[in-house]
């Protein structure tokens, strides 16, 4: 097969146009202007939230977000500093929530008597904030305004 | 080759001789020089040696010092420059000296003597590897935290004092926590702020941790 010249180049000009148009379009939203092929300015570090006001958890089963800087804290084999504050025995002097009976239980739902090793490394499931306005916004509803939706001013 | 016997009296009685010598050349007056000039001469003699002490502590007493020594340099030291007392906003860094040498004269001296079980410590290699640092590791941690337990954080206190804390600038767990328990003095800082300079050791057995 042949193609003229003249459409080749036509076909050239429309594939170059719509990478270019497409990239414009890829590039915004979480990356910024910067073009697909550069590297942008890494963007500022923004500092952790430190209230220490719990958050609203967004359904039952949800990890509640960590409401304080954990800047330093060393969770490895030698020490747990999270434990030295929420362990069972802590939460007298530093006033912090106990870790709940769900971190003492095995795969088997049996309870241990102490942190079960699948819940030692706690930032797997729980997260700092930080200050910032997030790039993408959120539409997650949750199940109370679900069901609020289906039959206003049920139970719940 | 000599024989012991021969030797010994003739040696004793020459020390001996010198020392006679010495102590009388000592309690006579000098016909020479003035009793102002050998005040000035001792006197003199003392700051030259005072201050070569002085120095030679000036000389120990810094981070360059500290971090000669591969095994202060490949763990503690390495683990110190990400910690905030390394860099933060202020750019005020505390060095080695300032948390592990008491500013004060006589606890400065006391502190070196007991730095000489350090050179022997490195002299024959009871840390000179990663993995033997951390075995001892409790152990040393405990030395300090015993020594800040001691001197009621001396050294933290030298920077940080309770009495220009302000907490209503302070997060709400730190004034909370400091006004319960470090102004009524139930605590000191290292009670609970362990491992924040370096890697914490194994913690199993250490009061509040697990
Ligand atoms: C110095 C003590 C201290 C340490 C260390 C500490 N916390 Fe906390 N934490 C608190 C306090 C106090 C609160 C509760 C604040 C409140 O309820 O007002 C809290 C709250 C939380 C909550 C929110 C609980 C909820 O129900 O919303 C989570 C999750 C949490 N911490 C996780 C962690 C993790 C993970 C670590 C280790 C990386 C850690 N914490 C280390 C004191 C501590
Ligand atoms: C496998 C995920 C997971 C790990 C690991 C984990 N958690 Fe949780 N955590 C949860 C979930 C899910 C909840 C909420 C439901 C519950 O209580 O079980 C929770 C709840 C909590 C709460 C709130 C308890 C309450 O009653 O308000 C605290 C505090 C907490 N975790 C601390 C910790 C600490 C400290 C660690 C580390 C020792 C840790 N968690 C490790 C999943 C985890
Ligand atoms: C000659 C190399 C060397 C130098 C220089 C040195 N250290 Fe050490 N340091 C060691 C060794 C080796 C040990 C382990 C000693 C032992 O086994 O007990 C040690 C242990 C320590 C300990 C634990 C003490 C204890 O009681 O167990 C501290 C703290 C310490 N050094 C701080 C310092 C500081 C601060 C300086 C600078 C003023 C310094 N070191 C300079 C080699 C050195
Ligand atoms: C902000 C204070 C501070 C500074 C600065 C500091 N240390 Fe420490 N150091 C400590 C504390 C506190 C401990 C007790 C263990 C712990 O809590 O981590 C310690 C422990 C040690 C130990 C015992 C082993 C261990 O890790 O527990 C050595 C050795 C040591 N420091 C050496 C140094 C050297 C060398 C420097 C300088 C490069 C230095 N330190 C700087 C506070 C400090
Ligand atoms: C040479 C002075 C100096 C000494 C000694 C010192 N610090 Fe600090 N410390 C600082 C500076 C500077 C900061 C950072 C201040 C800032 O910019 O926020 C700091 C910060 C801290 C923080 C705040 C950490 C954070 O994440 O906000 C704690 C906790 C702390 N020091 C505890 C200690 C303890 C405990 C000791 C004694 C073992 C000690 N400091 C010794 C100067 C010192
Ligand atoms: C009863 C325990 C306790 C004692 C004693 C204590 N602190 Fe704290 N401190 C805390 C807690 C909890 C925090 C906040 C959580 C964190 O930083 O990990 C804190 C935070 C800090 C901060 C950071 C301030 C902020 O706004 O977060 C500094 C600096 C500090 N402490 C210094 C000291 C010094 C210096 C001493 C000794 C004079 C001391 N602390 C004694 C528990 C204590």
């Amino acid at each position: 097969m042949t193609f003229s010249p003249r459409i080749l180049a036509v076909a050239t000009i429309l594939v170059a146009l719509s990478t270019s148009l497409l990239a414009q379009q890829v590039s915004t939203g979480l990356r910024g202007p910067t073009p697909l092929n550069e590297v942008g300015p890494a963007a500022p570090m923004t500092p952790l939230k430190n209230t220490a006001e719990k958050e609203v958890r967004n359904y039952p089963e949800q990890p509640p977000v960590i409401p304080h800087s954990i800047e330093g804290y060393q969770i490895d084999m030698n020490g747990n500093k999270c434990l030295s504050c929420h362990a069972r025995a802590r939460i007298a002097e530093s006033l912090a929530p106990m870790i709940s009976i769900t971190h003492f239980m095995d795969r088997d739902g049996q309870f241990l008597a102490t942190v079960s090793p699948r819940r030692f490394f706690c930032t797997e499931c729980h997260v700092p904030q930080h200050t910032t306005t997030p790039p993408v916004t959120n539409d997650f509803v949750d199940i109370d305004s679900m069901l609020n939706k289906a039959t206003p001013g049920g139970r719940r | 080759m000599s024989v012991a016997g021969e030797t010994k009296p003739t040696k004793f009685a020459r020390v001996r001789g010198f020392v006679v010598d010495l102590w009388y050349v000592l309690i006579r007056p000098s016909s020479v020089f003035g009793l102002g000039v050998l005040v000035l001469a001792g006197f003199v003699a003392g700051v030259i040696f005072w201050g070569g002490f002085n120095t030679a502590l000036e000389i120990t007493n810094t981070e360059k010092f500290c971090t000669g020594c591969h095994e202060m340099r490949d763990n503690v030291f390495a683990e110190l420059k990400t910690t905030i007392h390394f860099s933060n906003r202020s750019g005020v860094r505390a060095s080695c000296p300032d948390c592990h040498v008491p500013h004060n004269w006589t606890d400065k001296i006391a502190r070196k003597m007991q730095a000489s079980k350090e050179v022997w410590g490195h002299l024959f290699g009871t840390i000179d590897t990663r993995d033997k640092f951390r075995d001892h590791r409790q152990e040393l941690a405990l030395h300090e935290w015993a020594r800040f337990k001691a001197n009621d954080s001396l050294e933290c206190r030298n920077c940080h004092s309770a009495q220009s804390m302000d907490i209503t600038k302070q997060s709400p767990r730190a004034s909370v926590a400091h006004q319960r328990f470090l102004f009524t003095g139930d605590k000191t800082c290292i009670d609970c702020h362990k491992g924040i300079a370096h890697q914490l050791p194994d913690m199993r057995g250490v009061p509040g941790w697990q």
